[in-house]
């Protein structure tokens, strides 16, 4: 009875003070709002980063970084130095410890989207997410030559449909000179989304972009591409003569140290063999630096927060004075007039909190559509849940601690005043 | 109802305010169970702190404190606090009402403190009757008065809420420290009736404190701070 009655003065106290306690109460949900943001981006960034990739147990391609590898197999970001000759693929898929491998080309581009050379196996063993396939919206995978599945993205901001003929163009620019317009392919598939860096890539078959090159082998048109037909083309030997990068999976993933050390140590034509969940790892900490600022920031900024509850309460406390001789009177003690005031600090602690999390909602109601139409992919795991919650309680037991600086001056004050109602 | 018969009992009292010399020296001093007592003195001798001190809120130096039949020097500050809830109703000068209460919330505001005040009652229902009862005895019966913010009321109705709300309850003193000093000379006379009617009605013990002589002869006895402090010269100001 006492504790609640204590409460429901604390209430009406602020809700007598209502334009400051508001503003009060805005500024501590905006400092929340902003941890949150930041806290909620933070971790949707580290997910959807985790998840591109998954059930591949190696990847290798020409010597280089290990992220550098990562970044252009997976992330497609970056040119690689050099890459994996043809027979070198297939020795390393001929190795009795492995049990798919997936070559992939990458350098092409289609109006800004990445193209991706593979083969069947790529679309049987890629993995994503918690071992999510690759799954078709529409369509099926490429059969022909020039046949091409394209990522949910691609679909969705081009307006491309099945039977939509594409124009590959050599190289990353997406508009320019360098069009293989004389080799039209044709979209066959549509994948479903999957969050990751697929979504935003077109799939064409490894002898497709061998017959989109025939004639630009010296990597600018020769004058007598033209001449040569389609169906000419189609009688070529169209495997190609090295590979960007090889997604493998083993049989069995105990071996996976073993196999990549031995690919690593190859002599001849030598390679890096990367674990793509470690390099993702170390690729994180590079970001890490840059995490850790924005949450010492965000951090800043709740406690800006905290000292808006206490300077509102402690400039409150003079004209408070007679009211706490008044509440003495009737019998309240100075174990009350602490608790009183330490509660109006938790409470504007607790609704400032809770307001900052429905902004934070509505802030993620309104970004979201816009993330799916540009990222084609929406902030993952940000509906309220134990972060909020523990916000909430942190941010309310912080109050509930600072207000005890006012709630003490308060007490002193009141103990010192004796009964008389002072100004 | 009150067995001692004898509401305040004061016997070697001495007070020093922290940092000050003597303020109150009290051989003796003795206020009956249902008594209307008029303590009378001028500005700064020390009316109000004795008030605290009877009060419970601030603590002697010296000497012993009946009140109530509670020895207060024997008690804790938290025990002297709720002999305060439950027994006690004050009456200040000025600014007695909490300004985020409604009427109806300040009158009943000293049974949120006291159990006992509040187990006078066998409903919450019964509790609310007897604050409209006391409003209206105070000559405050307005219909929309109970839920109207205490700004919005005149000096003198701030005092008759002050004055349901000491009574709320019925506790066993009504301490009042110049409750009629805002008020116009109509006003005074009639307010201190009031209270008079109400302390009597609930066999009460009032201690009215005031410099003004004039209400004096309302009461049954008079007592100047004065003749029963032994400190006779006041500390510091004229
Ligand atoms: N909170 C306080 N802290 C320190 N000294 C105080 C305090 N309250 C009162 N005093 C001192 O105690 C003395 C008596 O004050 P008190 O308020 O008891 O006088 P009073 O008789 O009630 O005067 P008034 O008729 O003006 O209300 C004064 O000299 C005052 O300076
Ligand atoms: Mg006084």
């Amino acid at each position: 009875m006492m504790e609640t009655s204590i409460l429901s003065l604390a209430a009406a106290s602020l809700r007598n003070r209502l334009g400051s306690a508001t503003l009060t109460i805005l500024a501590v949900a905006l400092s929340v709002t902003l941890f949150l943001g930041v806290e909620k981006s933070r971790t949707a960034m580290r997910t959807s980063f985790d998840n591109t990739i998954s059930g591949t147990e190696l990847i290798v391609g020409a010597p280089t970084g290990a992220t550098n590898l990562l970044l252009h197999a997976v992330f497609h970001i970056g040119t690689p130095q050099a890459e994996l000759s043809w027979s070198r693929y297939q020795e390393i898929a001929a190795r009795p410890d492995i049990a798919w491998a997936a070559p992939v080309i990458l350098g092409d581009s289609h109006r800004g989207f990445d193209v991706l050379a593979t083969n069947q196996t790529y679309f049987d063993h890629y993995k994503f997410g918690r071992d999510r396939s690759l799954e078709l919206a529409s369509g099926e995978i490429m059969t022909d030559i020039f046949d091409a599945v394209v990522g949910a993205s691609v679909a969705a901001e081009l307006g491309y449909d099945i039977g939509t003929p594409l124009i590959l163009s050599h190289g990353i620019e997406s508009t320019g000179h360098a069009h293989h317009d004389d080799r039209p392919f044709r979209i066959v598939g549509i994948l479903k989304p999957t969050g990751t860096p697929v979504d935003r890539t077109v799939h064409i078959g490894l002898e497709g972009l061998t017959a989109m090159h025939v004639g630009w082998e010296t990597g600018s048109r020769h004058h007598l591409a033209d001449s040569i037909t389609t169906e000419m083309i189609r009688s070529f030997d169209l495997t190609p003569d090295s590979v960007s990068a090889v997604f493998i999976g083993l049989k069995d993933k105990t071996t996976i140290l073993q196999t990549r050390r031995a690919l690593n140590s190859q002599r001849e034509e030598p390679v890096t063999a990367i674990i793509p969940g470690q390099t993702l790892t170390q690729l994180w900490r590079l970001v890490g630096t840059f995490e850790r600022l924005l949450i010492g920031v965000s951090i800043f900024v709740i406690a800006v927060g905290m000292t808006s509850i206490l300077t509102s309460m402690l400039s409150s406390l003079n004209e408070r004075r007679r009211e706490m001789s008044v509440l003495r009177a009737v019998g309240a003690g100075p174990r009350h007039i602490l608790m009183l005031l330490v509660s109006e600090c938790g409470l504007l602690g607790l609704i400032g909190a809770s307001a900052g999390v429905c902004f934070t909602q509505i802030l993620i109601l309104v970004i979201n559509p816009v993330l799916v139409s540009t990222v084609g992919m929406e902030l993952a795991g940000t509906a309220p849940g134990l972060t909020d919650f523990l916000t909430v309680v942190s941010v309310s037991v912080l109050a509930l601690i600072i207000g005890f600086w006012p709630a003490w001056t308060a007490t002193r004050n009141s103990i010192g005043d004796g009964l008389a109602i002072k100004l | 109802m009150n067995s001692t018969a004898i509401t305040i009992e004061i016997s070697d009292l001495e007070y020093a305010w922290p940092n000050q010399g003597p303020l109150l020296q009290l051989k003796s001093f003795t206020v009956a169970a249902g008594e209307s007592l008029c303590l009378l003195g001028p500005s700064g001798t020390g009316k109000s702190t004795l008030l605290s001190l009877i009060a419970g809120v601030l603590e002697p130096q010296k000497g012993r404190l009946q009140v109530c039949g509670s020895a207060l020097e024997a008690l804790s500050s938290h025990q002297r606090d709720q002999l305060r809830a439950d027994h006690i109703g004050i009456i200040f000068q000025m600014f007695n009402l909490v300004p985020y209460l409604s009427v109806l919330q300040n009158v009943l505001l000293p049974c949120r403190f006291s159990p006992r005040r509040r187990n006078r009652f066998e409903r919450p229902e019964s509790m609310v009757e007897d604050a409209k009862r006391l409003l209206c005895q105070l000559g405050l019966d307005a219909p929309d008065l109970l839920s109207r913010p205490v700004r919005d009321l005149s000096v003198g109705q701030q005092q008759r809420v002050a004055a349901a709300r000491a009574m709320i309850g019925a506790p066993e003193l009504i301490i009042a420290d110049e409750p009629t000093s805002a008020l116009d000379r109509d006003n005074r006379n009639r307010f201190v009736r009031l209270l008079q009617d109400e302390a009597k009605a609930s066999g009460a013990t009032l201690l009215f404190v005031t410099h003004d002589q004039g209400l004096a002869s309302q009461f049954d006895r008079t007592v100047t701070l004065d003749d029963i402090n032994h400190i006779t010269t006041p500390t510091g100001t004229a």
